[in-house]
């Protein structure tokens, strides 16, 4: 049985200080990241995923414990050996000038050529290959400084490709992207996970498309790390554990945090769909607590035809409106 | 570099217009992209006229072919022409050349290393460290004052050159210090600035109570000159300057990973313990023997990396290093022939020269290149 690409036996993470005595953020950690599999981390601001990442990086030393890769002590690799095994991508993608993609991405070939950086005929296949399998083609001979963020984020990834090494770290490489963007990357990421062998570990805040593409999660809290499939974590609560604050809970049923009830009136709604949906999105929000047994207030779904409407009653009142708006404006109205 | 001929060559895109006018001969591969290589060509070149005319012009006008004669070794008409070129012009010559090659690639060292286009190479306080050895000197002595006001060639003077040296030294091993047991590239920029401040003071509190003539002789040396290294001298400044330049040329690659910033770099495999200790070696290397031999010679450190960047259009140190080392040779020969005025026996200050010339130079491929990137 061959090696995982990377795993960590009774690793302690934090700070060395001088005085004070250290800061551990996570201790006894067993940990294990395998060839195709993306894994993301998650867990709140502040809980320790960067240092995580750092010291799987090498960048910092573990309090306690080691890091293996593929077997071998992390302390013990120089820092050209490191580079051939673990690429990063951070947040921020670099904006050197007078640079284009395709230099960019050669860039991670550095680990593997002379002392000049001049590339072989392999190393401009890899650099070719790592472009490619970003589909960042059409950016290569472009110029870094007309690129957008999301852009040089794509190229950043193919440099960590290039770079030729088992293990990817990225951490919150999707931060700075728009929606659409950070769904792609992530998309790109399981893909590349898969296609090329390679062991990712991401970092990041976007629990929903962490659900959806990761094959496991680590997650983080102060309490240390837990680990399994998206599903698994999201079915017995640990995830809704490892986040719930005081004003949202995860909601399994949608697979999605909800903002907690505020105790404020009670309300009864009546009907089905993808309009009542929404419009039990709207009393939420406006403080309501949204049931389905008898309450001074109702509000029920008319479903005839196109044009929803709704049938508001507070106490013996009742009234009509045609948007949620309008029934929002009745409540608050009310309310006074 | 390697791959001049027979690489992949991509296709046209935004850098389609540079693509036209270079040689098929200079061809790079990719990922040089837009850069202009044959640029380094037309350098070597204007380096070649350069020098041969900085070995012609002078206040005594000496035939060109009796220069050349005297340069192969012959002996000229008037045994004065060859006393001339060999005794004055031709140190001064090497010495601009030697010069300008440390200035412009200790200023590229630091403008990479500290990922800020206004870095240059008396940013770590190396110049501040010479001048407050050489205003000891100037100021203090009694009996070297009278003596060097007497020639313009001050800085030739061996006391001030050695003063200079040793005051350069201490610096460069102060911040060496500091850059072994500091990581950040920050601090140390702060920290080098800061001592700069601290020397630059202790330098007015100097000139606070010195004798207004000793004043002069130290203003004099603040102005730089290339005139003051004799044919003894030059082997050392040579020989410093060359050891300043393999060992940033050893750094090439690493400066390359920088363009990442310092995380992106250790994480491509770079030691960047290793690499701050060169880049620091190097630049003192360079900076103190310049400023020793010639004075604090302003300028030529921050513009030739511009100047660089600009004309190549790249951002690659297999293509800037050799390009700062032309450029800066350029330049200061350029500063050292107009600071003469040819046919006139009127010497201006070297450092008023470098600034006159070169401030609308770069600001004119400063604005091109933001010009073609916006």
């Amino acid at each position: 049985m061959t090696a995982q690409a990377l795993e960590t036996r009774d690793l302690a993470i934090g700070y060395r200080r001088r005085t004070k005595g250290d800061i551990r953020l996570a201790h006894g950690l067993n940990l294990i990241l395998q060839r195709g599999k993306l894994v993301g981390l998650l867990g709140s601001n502040g809980v320790g995923k960067s240092t995580l990442l750092r010291t799987l990086a090498g960048r910092q030393k573990p309090l306690d414990g080691r890091v293996l890769l593929a077997g071998q002590d992390l302390a013990a690799l120089s820092p050209l050996a490191l580079a051939r095994r673990l690429s990063i991508v951070l947040t921020l993608a670099p904006q050197p000038g007078l640079m284009n993609g395709y230099a960019l991405v050669a860039l991670g070939r550095h680990p593997h050529s002379d002392w000049l950086g001049r590339l072989s005929a392999e190393d401009h296949a890899t650099v070719a290959w790592a472009i490619d399998a970003v589909g960042a083609d059409d950016l290569a001979d472009l110029p870094l400084a007309e690129l957008s963020d999301g852009q040089r984020q794509k190229l950043m990834i193919a440099r960590a490709l290039a770079q030729d090494a088992d293990i990817m770290l990225l951490d919150e490489p999707t931060a700075y992207l728009d929606l659409p963007r950070r769904v792609e990357t992530m998309q790109l990421l399981r893909q590349l996970a898969q296609s090329a062998e390679r062991a990712l570990l991401i970092s990041t805040h976007d629990l929903d498309l962490a659900l959806r593409n990761c094959d496991q999660l680590w997650l983080m809290s102060d309490a240390g790390i837990m680990t399994g499939a998206p599903e698994d974590l999201a079915l017995d609560g640990r995830l809704g554990a490892t986040f719930d604050a005081a004003a949202i809970t995860f909601d399994k049923r949608i697979g999605s945090f909800v903002l907690d009830p505020k105790g404020g009136p009670r309300v009864r709604l009546i009907g089905e769909g993808e309009a009542v949906l929404w419009l039990r999105r709207a009393l939420e929000r406006s403080g309501f607590t949204v049931c389905s047994d008898a309450a001074d207030i109702e509000v029920a779904h008319r479903a005839n035809g196109a044009a929803a409407t709704w049938d508001l009653r507070v106490n013996s009142h009742a009234s009509a409106h045609s948007t949620i708006q309008s029934v929002l404006e009745a409540l608050d109205s009310e309310r006074i | 570099m390697s791959q001049l001929v027979g690489e992949p060559v991509h296709t046209a895109t935004a850098e389609g217009k540079w693509r036209k006018s270079k040689p098929a001969t200079l061809q790079l591969s990719r990922e040089f992209g837009g850069a202009r290589p044959h640029v380094l060509l037309i350098m070597l070149i204007a380096l070649g006229a350069l020098l041969l005319l900085s070995l012609a012009l002078g206040s005594a006008s000496i035939p060109f072919d009796q220069i050349v004669t005297i340069l192969l070794n012959g002996e000229a008409d008037q045994p004065a022409w060859t006393h001339i070129v060999l005794k004055f012009r031709l140190p001064k010559t090497l010495t601009a050349m030697f010069a300008g090659m440390a200035l412009g690639v200790s200023g590229l060292l630091m403008q990479t290393y500290f990922r800020n286009p206004l870095a240059e190479p008396f940013v770590l306080g190396v110049s501040a460290g010479a001048s407050l050895g050489v205003a000891l000197v100037v100021l203090t002595t009694g009996a070297a004052g009278g003596a060097l006001l007497a020639g313009l060639g001050l800085a030739g003077d061996l006391l001030m050159t050695v003063a200079a040296g040793v005051g350069a030294a201490m610096t460069m091993l102060f911040v060496l210090l500091v850059a072994v047991r500091i990581q950040s590239s920050v601090s140390l920029l702060i920290l080098g600035l800061m001592f700069g401040y601290l020397v630059a003071a202790m330098v007015s509190l100097l000139l606070y109570f010195a004798l207004p003539e000793r004043i002069q002789a130290y203003i004099n040396w603040t102005f730089g000159s290339f005139g003051g290294v004799t044919n003894e001298q030059l082997p050392v400044l040579a020989g410093i300057v060359l050891a300043g330049l393999l060992l940033s040329a050893a750094l090439t690659k690493a400066l390359n990973a920088l363009l990442l910033g310092e995380e992106y770099a250790r994480s491509l495999g770079a030691n960047l313990r290793r690499t701050r200790i060169g880049i620091v070696l190097a630049t003192a290397l360079l900076v103190s023997a310049v400023t020793a031999f010639c004075g604090p010679i302003a300028f030529i450190g921050i513009a030739v990396p511009h100047l660089c960047r600009g004309l190549l259009a790249s951002a690659d140190h297999r293509l800037l290093l050799p390009g700062a080392c032309l450029a800066g040779a350029c330049v200061a020969l350029c500063a050292s022939l107009i600071a003469e005025l040819p046919g006139n026996n009127l010497v201006l200050p070297l450092n008023v020269v470098t600034a006159l010339m070169g401030a609308p130079v770069v600001m004119l491929v400063v604005l091109r290149q933001a010009r073609g990137q916006l």
